[in-house]
């Protein structure tokens, strides 16, 4: 009877995306009368930011304030085809879309401007505050708003961009069954330190300290957030959540919140996450995707580390209470990790 | 069945209407009065999205019929803002990232409201014990935690000015 520690590690490689049918997806991107950028897209925010993310691909790309972009995810009877918000792939895949699509309509957008101040579309840039100016001369310029209503009323021109994002395909070579599923990996580190009672089976978190490679970083607090959150994410799927406790047998699964177990706020560990960035070659501006290996790395590190504290190797989850104590008990006790 | 009249008040307003006798303030406050910002995450009472403020007190309105709230002060997250400012603790809320999906964020900021007025000064752990029943499936709670703490140092600050 005796609370004993352990530590225990992890070390992820993370696909960004799918192989499968070149994992596509499309943005369409114009300009209204008065030079807001709407973005049209398939894709689904729910929750993990990629509103946020996407204004700031499309600024960036055209040279506008985000605040010059508006983010439509319509619907998908009437948007671009998106494979959907799924496998980390929402900031590479829809983001590659939106600069393809942003660039293009930046193209139109720069000859009106040109047609408008007498000069070649190639001398000018945009400021990045709502204003286009000729390279090195910044007096001489227009605003992306007089540009937009030139477009519409004086050029008829639409402002428009059309982008996709399709991945190359692999196929497996028959013989060896080798293939490239993904083009992209993103890689995480995560340290897990656990204290598990002899006596009840039950496992504490007390920390988890993680690294993760994102590529780049659009938006650090963002990151962060899906840090912290995957990080409480792999605690629970590692300690807590299922619907099956005996599978394949139904019986015992929970049927509303008060059995479906999950950590509360008071059973949080002291969290530790650093970002580290190496700019994939063909992400969106670096970025690769960063949300689920975030909630994955947790669990091999906790389970590492119950084995560490007292010997047992659990390799169905969750890792209840009960399964950690039928595994000390086959153990007789040991309570070590056999070597 | 027949209606049954019911009069209370929300958010310092008067509201009159007629519900069905049994009907849930979850849902006479969303579909009636169009207060959609109170979330219903599971009708039964063990989430706790659809927290509200009855004279002053914390609430689940999924399991309070609306008649028992005739006569009464009700407060929902449409009115935690005041004049159109954000309270510090929705300030807190957005500047700390502690919203993700935001289907929580309701009755969290509910919750912290009810603490931070009866306790300004809370500790850590009286924080995670205001939330305990409310369930987030997002963030991981830290940075709700450490948004109430924020927000609870920023309306001392307020209150001495
Ligand atoms: S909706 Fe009332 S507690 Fe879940
Ligand atoms: S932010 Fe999604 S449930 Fe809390």
């Amino acid at each position: 009877m005796a609370r004993k520690r352990g530590r225990g590690l992890s070390a992820v490689n993370y696909p960004t995306g799918m192989n499968l049918g070149g994992d596509p997806s499309q943005a369409l991107v114009h300009a209204t009368t008065t030079g807001t950028f709407v973005v049209t897209l398939s894709s689904v925010d729910l929750g993990q930011g990629l509103k946020t993310v996407m204004t700031q691909i499309c600024a960036e790309t055209i040279g506008v304030p985000p605040d010059m972009v508006l983010i439509d995810t319509a619907d998908t009877d009437t948007g671009p085809h998106c494979m959907g918000t799924f496998a980390s792939r929402g900031t590479h895949r829809i983001g590659n879309a939106i600069v393809m699509a942003a660039n293009e309509a930046r193209a139109v957008l720069m000859e009106v401007a040109a047609d408008e101040l007498e000069v070649n579309a190639t001398d000018l840039e945009a400021d990045g505050k709502g204003a286009i100016h000729v390279k090195g001369a910044p007096t001489k310029s227009i605003s992306v708003i007089e540009t937009a209503l030139a477009a519409h009323f004086k050029h008829g021109k639409t402002i428009s961009g059309r982008g996709m994002f399709m991945a190359e395909r692999s196929f497996p070579e028959p013989e060896t069954g080798k293939m490239r599923p993904a083009t992209c990996y993103a890689h995480a580190c995560t340290i897990a330190e656990v204290e598990v009672d002899t006596e009840t089976g039950e496992v504490e978190v007390l920390s988890l300290k993680s690294a993760y490679e994102v590529g780049r970083a659009l938006n650090p607090k963002m990151v962060e957030q899906q840090i912290i959150g995957g990080a409480w994410m792999g605690i629970s799927h590692a300690l807590y959540e299922t619907t099956e406790p005996y599978y394949p047998d139904r019986a015992h699964g929970p049927v509303d919140f008060n059995e479906y177990l999950m950590p509360g706020p008071g059973d949080l560990p002291e969290f530790g996450g650093v970002i580290l960035e190496r700019p994939a070659s063909d992400g969106p501006y670096g970025a690769k995707g960063v949300g689920e290996m975030t909630a994955n790395s947790p669990i091999p590190a906790i389970a590492n580390a119950i084995f560490d504290a007292v010997g047992v190797r659990v390799d169905s989850l969750p890792i209840t209470p009960e399964k950690v104590l039928r595994g000390i008990l086959a153990n007789e006790g040991a309570l070590e990790p056999a070597e | 069945m027949a209606r049954v009249p019911v009069v209370f008040t929300v958010n310092g307003t008067e509201a009159a209407e007629f519900v069905e006798p049994g009907a849930m303030l979850s849902d006479v406050l969303r579909d009636k009065l169009d207060l959609t910002g109170t979330r219903v995450g599971c009708s039964q009472g063990t989430c706790g999205a659809c927290t509200v403020m009855i004279d002053g007190e914390l609430i689940l309105s999924c399991l309070t019929p609306a008649q028992r709230v005739n006569g009464k002060s009700v407060v929902t997250i449409e009115g935690v803002a005041t004049n159109g400012e954000l309270d510090p603790i929705q300030q807190a809320f957005a500047t700390g990232f502690a919203t993700q999906c935001g289907f929580c964020t309701s009755g969290m900021i509910v919750a912290a409201k009810a603490l931070l007025d009866a306790n300004p000064d809370p500790s850590r752990d009286e924080v995670v014990d205001a939330i305990s029943g409310n369930i987030c499936r997002c963030t991981g709670y830290e940075p709700i935690i450490n948004a109430i703490l924020s927000a609870a140092a920023e309306r001392r600050v307020a209150k001495s000015a």
